[in-house]
């Protein structure tokens, strides 16, 4: 699998990224006017007077051990705060995948279908929505839908963690973007669909336009459409950033943009080999479910 | 190209032009700092108000255009050479580099993109040239995958055998005969992707990634302003607009390339 790999090379990365980092972590942790030997001490207590290949075996096994270091600004272990948010951020990606699916597919399908029909309006239309839905920065979607729905209209709280009622709305706005991806995603795939000549040996031996539509377009058409839904999952995790910021959702979304404004390293890099794992963990139950769904690759893959 | 193809051409050559020209142009100093005048909705004086300092929103607006629109060009156009000279060497010798270089493009597929930009980000010090590395850096791979494809089926074509045999080294063919075809393949991609890239460039500027105040972007304004959502609307409202706007603009026109070049819609 390309997963240990991957995760070794994240790993990597973060390090280098560590490494490069402008700032002396044993200066930060003494303070300036610590005697010479303290931070002696202190460098060999933090492995800092080894070389590159050692400092990096020494971080592997503090993140094998599953420890990734404190927070530089309330001393609390990042991976405990991590695993706290983490289900908070699962919750609102979940929340916003039930509204993308219905919505990204329902409108690609029904802009494809309308395609070929007399009047083009509702594939204009829907057409120009998804473009949109991709244009609109979701920083800006957010405020826009809190000023709207909680500051005019105060139907919904404007921040929070909690219930459904917090969830609505960064649910929502975390859903523009992805919906739009997914109808355009399943408008060409259907519109490729309704072009092969199964369609028209189904159309000629009677079906109705709905039936076919219905039942041979969709089903074939579930392959690529589940297989975007996966791998947009990332967009979810970008969103997340700044979603959860806005809306003072407590997830690793926020978390990470509290590390970026607090220049808070450990949580930086905690965030973004989480986020990363997440993303390839997904992308790997994308392809399980792809080979599940698909029977030639299953039998492709038996063969190889 | 398709008619909402050319329109989008047209409107975002507009705003370029306009950001261009501003110092030309009859608008207030987007700098200076008025604390008479703060907060002032949109009217005859400020058509797009002031914000909080009395600044000219209009103003800042435009001259934010040419750091967002030129950013988000320059990374476009950088992602795009970096990919095109990876693409064709690694299309073209194959074996380990090719190897690598592939190896390479998907760690760098498989993080979200966002998330390394912010990385790169952070290790740099923050300014506009830090989001043009950035964006580069998250954006050159799928022109490299895209190139590398294209090469692979171009250098079985008879003519580059013909040119082989009358003696033209590696590098001439290389340059002469096969980089020539793949031009319009990586503008092509640049057009379709060009809207990601001013998001993104929105995006780390609102995170306070980007060129640093009083410098106006797009992003910041909204992210520096979004405190006064309900006393002062305009001052969110209209960054948030000419982001989105211009966003809208490259995607229709990214989206009518597609279709006039046959684009799959699978190229992430």
């Amino acid at each position: 699998m390309l997963l240990v790999p991957l995760m070794f090379a994240v790993t990597l990365f973060a390090f280098f990224l560590l490494k490069a980092l402008p700032g002396d972590p044993v200066l930060g942790l003494v303070g300036e006017r610590a005697d010479p030997e303290t931070m002696e001490s202190m460098r060999r207590e933090l492995g800092t007077d080894k070389g590159f290949v050692g400092q990096y075996a020494g971080y592997l096994k503090l993140l094998l051990k599953g420890d990734l270091g404190r927070s530089y600004y309330t001393n609390r272990d990042v991976l405990a705060d991590i695993s706290r948010k983490f289900p908070n951020t699962m919750l609102l990606a979940f929340a916003a995948m039930l509204v993308t699916v219905p919505l990204g597919t329902g409108l690609g399908f029904l802009s494809a279908v309308s395609a070929g029909g007399r009047s083009r309006f509702l594939e204009r239309l829907i057409d120009t929505l998804s473009i949109s839905g991709l244009s609109i920065p979701v920083f800006w979607s957010a405020i826009i839908i809190m000023m709207l729905f909680s500051l005019k209209l105060k139907l919904l709280p404007p921040s929070g963690t909690g219930g459904i009622r917090f969830l609505v709305l960064p649910a929502a706005v975390l859903a523009i973007p992805a919906a739009a991806t997914l109808a355009r995603v399943t408008k060409t795939t259907v519109l490729e669909i309704l072009r092969m000549p199964y369609v028209t040996t189904a159309r000629s031996k009677g079906l109705s336009a709905l039936r076919v539509q219905l039942v041979h377009v969709l089903r074939n058409a579930v392959i690529p459409i589940v297989t975007i839904i996966g791998l947009d999952f990332g967009s979810y995790l970008n969103g997340a950033v700044v979603t959860e910021t806005i809306f003072g959702w407590d997830g690793i979304g926020k978390f990470t943009m509290e590390g970026i404004i607090k220049r808070d390293y450990p949580v930086i890099m905690g965030c973004i080999i989480t986020g990363t794992l997440v993303f390839v963990v997904v992308n790997l139950i994308t392809d399980v479910i792809y080979h599940y769904l698909d029977p030639r690759i299953r039998l492709n893959v038996k063969k190889g | 190209m398709s008619r909402r193809g050319k329109l989008s051409i047209i409107i975002v050559a507009g705003f370029l032009t306009i950001s261009l020209l501003a110092p030309v142009l009859p608008l207030e100093d987007p700098y200076r700092i008025d604390l008479d005048s703060i907060k002032r909705p949109p009217g005859l004086e400020h058509p797009f108000g002031t914000d909080n300092k009395g600044r000219d929103i209009l103003a800042r607006v435009v001259y934010g255009g040419k750091i967002s629109i030129g950013v988000a060009v320059t990374a476009a156009f950088i992602s795009a050479l970096i990919g095109f000279g990876v693409g064709l060497v690694s299309g073209y010798y194959g074996g380990v580099f090719d190897s690598v270089v592939m190896t390479v493009v998907d760690f760098f597929l498989s993080f979200p993109s966002l998330l390394l930009a912010i990385a790169i980000s952070i290790v740099l010090p923050p300014g506009i040239y830090t989001v043009m590395i950035a964006l580069s850096a998250v954006g050159w791979t799928s022109f490299a995958r895209l190139i590398r494809g294209h090469v692979l089926t171009v250098k079985e074509m008879p003519f580059v055998d013909a040119a082989r045999t009358t003696g033209c080294s590696d590098l001439r063919i290389l340059l002469r005969h096969i980089a020539p075809l793949c031009i319009p393949l990586a503008l092509v991609l640049m057009g379709i992707k060009l809207g990601g890239y001013i998001l993104t460039e929105a995006t780390l500027s609102f995170l306070g990634l980007g060129a640093q105040p009083p410098t106006p972007t797009w992003g910041y304004m909204v992210s520096a302003n979004r405190a006064y959502i309900l006393s002062a609307p305009w001052m969110v409202l209209y960054p948030g607009l000419a982001i989105s706007i211009t966003a809208f603009c490259f995607n229709v026109l990214g989206e009518a390339l597609r279709e006039r070049y046959d684009f799959s819609a699978d190229i992430h």
